[in-house]
């Protein structure tokens, strides 16, 4: 067991469902009948109910996003750097809920659940949810919980896209909208990387058109290219560099080798694996691969694409938000390529137009847009001040 | 408090919108929302300043105001305010075209180069001013467009912007009589409230 994870930690959390009967009507015009969400809350909820805050995921995320499951995992949740005691996002102060998304693998009704009309696992028949409909059930599930205001919704990258959602669709309901390292919308490139991603995992033989879990088998090879793919698209050159060239060939006596470090220290003069970046993808493709459904990360690369919240505006982002009530935080990172600070802007922008309250921080960062998971000190003082402020301010104002 | 922040305050109007351009660690804005209630929003590029505005509550955009203001939509804001920055920015006049684009209204402080101890400083030693009000060398200050209050009311005149107040104020930041007949001489900060010229608002 590793003590030192239980450090500052929430420390050992549980997962929570909750049923939803009610039908849910989807953006692409279908119906879910009904429903779970699995999700999971750290610190306590006050008397007001008034100091809750809301975490959404990114693409690969889920509910498990701080603590740990048992003193046997090797890792806490996925932004265990943020939430905890005395940590950016308070739970000694904060109640803080996580659920996972629908169409995710980590509980939450999903294409890996069964389909109770069937007996058999939706897979490919599970249908696309959006942004919106993810904030929708999100909704629901605020109600369930008898939270009426969240004093903030949060969210990174695809998350950051979730916590917009939120304040242009439900402005009664939250103070304040903390958007990091995300983008009012997708771009071209952007959507060519989560192209590659889908083809990767569709061109895979046990892919069975998305029936593979009936078939007792999944996308392995398939599923690992595409977080390959992903997973550099969340790197900075800088930070490659620096992961894979600690050691300093002969020929390179300077220093800095470009990131080139060999995995047998000596070159193959064939097609197998000679970097340590490539056996670093490897590594991590697979282990993906094996914890993760392939539909899910499909399903997700198409939320993302779709994601674009001046469509029902005419393309007018300001517009969109212009019932928004909250006041807003929006964060970005420097050498974020996949959502760089410029994409951040644009919300800035369109909200300055909108004449929200808004505040923007460009935190100079080497870790790419992998950024946001990370403790990195002017970022988590941004947040953990952000927050205090906002929490006092309404505190004071309560009756 | 900074006395020009103190002189500023006056003209600002109860629940306008302000924009404040280099908002350092929020001061002038904190004060603002208590004693008007204003709508702001701070612009700043410094990390720890920037820092002190969340802590403090003010909206801070981190934006370098050396590259422009187009982001900012035109008459979006009563007032635009620019506090002892004006000398530090590559084009400070196109600044003041921007500062009364977005705004209504301008409050430009700065510090008058054409202060008596400057013109002493230069006239006996032959060397670029140091003191403790600007205490760079000529190589490493960040204060590269110093004027005069003289070579301020000419831009003005020549933008055919309206000066609706002047203050000059001096190293006690007190308006003595003196300052008030030799603005020019005496004054160690000027504080100006402008509005765009009417040729263009018709």
């Amino acid at each position: 067991m590793n003590e030192s994870l239980l450090k500052n930690s929430v420390g050992i959390v549980k997962p929570q469902k909750c049923h939803f009967d009610s039908p849910l009507n989807l953006r692409s015009g279908k119906i879910l009948p009904n429903f779970d969400l699995v999700f999971e809350t750290y610190g306590e909820l006050n008397e007001n109910r008034s100091n809750a805050i809301l975490v959404c995921h990114a693409l690969s995320g889920d509910h498990h996003a701080a603590g740990l499951h048992s003193l046997d995992d090797k890792k806490p949740g996925w932004w265990d750097a943020c939430i905890g005691p005395g940590k950016a996002i308070d739970t000694d102060v904060f109640f803080v809920v996580c659920p996972n998304n629908l169409g995710g693998c980590g509980g939450s009704t999903g294409p890996a659940s069964i389909n109770p009309e069937t007996g058999k696992f939706f897979g490919p028949d599970f249908p696309v949810v959006t942004v919106r409909d993810w904030v929708n059930s999100q909704a629901m599930l605020a109600d369930k919980l008898k939270i009426s205001k969240w004093m903030a919704v949060i969210g990174g990258s695809l998350g950051g896209m979730q916590v917009l959602r939120w304040a242009i669709s439900y402005p009664e309901q939250l103070h304040s909208a903390i958007c990091i390292a995300a983008a009012p919308k997708l771009s071209a490139q952007n959507i060519a990387f989560n192209e590659v991603a889908r083809q990767s995992i569709t061109n895979d033989p046990d892919f069975c058109e998305g029936y593979y879990l009936d078939k007792g088998t999944y996308p392995k090879r398939g599923l690992t290219l595409a977080r390959m793919v992903g997973h550099i698209t969340y790197l900075s050159d800088s930070a490659m560099r620096a992961k894979f060239g600690k050691t300093v060939s002969d020929f390179e006596k300077e220093g800095d080798n470009f990131g080139r470090d060999l995995r047998a220290g000596t070159l193959s003069f064939g097609f197998n694996v000679d970097f340590q970046v490539e056996s670093y993808l490897h590594y991590q493709g697979e282990r993906f691969s094996k914890n993760f459904d392939a539909n899910t990360y499909l399903l997700m690369t198409k939320a993302l694409d779709y994601f674009d919240p001046s469509f029902d505006f005419n393309g007018d982002l300001s517009k969109a938000f212009s019932a928004s009530k909250c006041r807003f935080l929006l964060v970005s990172f420097s050498t974020d390529w996949r959502f760089p600070p410029e994409r951040s802007r644009e919300i800035v922008n369109a909200l300055l137009n909108t004449k929200k309250e808004i505040s923007y921080v460009e935190i100079d960062a080497d870790q790419g847009h992998d950024a946001f998971l990370m403790p990195i000190p002017r970022y988590t003082s941004a947040l953990k001040s952000y927050l205090c402020r906002l929490h006092n301010e309404i505190e004071n104002n309560a009756p | 408090m900074r006395p020009d922040l103190q002189i500023i305050q006056k003209w600002i109007e109860p629940e306008s919108r302000v924009l404040d351009l280099g908002c350092g660690d929020g001061t002038l804005l904190t004060l603002l929302k208590e004693t008007k209630r204003v709508e702001s929003i701070g612009l700043e590029i410094d990390a720890a300043n920037i820092q002190q505005c969340i802590k403090n509550g003010v909206n801070v955009i981190e934006q370098n105001i050396d590259k422009g203001l187009s982001n900012f939509e035109t008459d979006s804001f009563d007032t635009v305010v620019l506090t002892q920055t004006l000398q530090a920015l590559s084009s400070p006049d196109e600044l003041i075209d921007e500062m009364l684009r977005i705004g209504k209204r301008g409050i430009v402080t700065f510090p008058n180069f054409g202060n008596w101890r400057s013109r002493i400083y230069l006239a006996s030693k032959g060397r670029m001013p140091v003191s403790k009000f600007m205490p760079y060398q000529w190589y490493d200050t960040p204060n590269i467009h110093f004027c005069t209050v003289k070579d301020f009311d000419e831009l003005c005149a020549n933008k055919g912007i309206e000066v609706l107040t002047r203050m000059v104020v001096d190293s006690k930041h007190k308006r003595g009589w003196g300052v008030g007949i030799l603005p020019n001489l005496l004054g160690e900060t000027a504080i100006y409230h402008l509005t765009r010229n009417k040729i263009r608002d018709q």
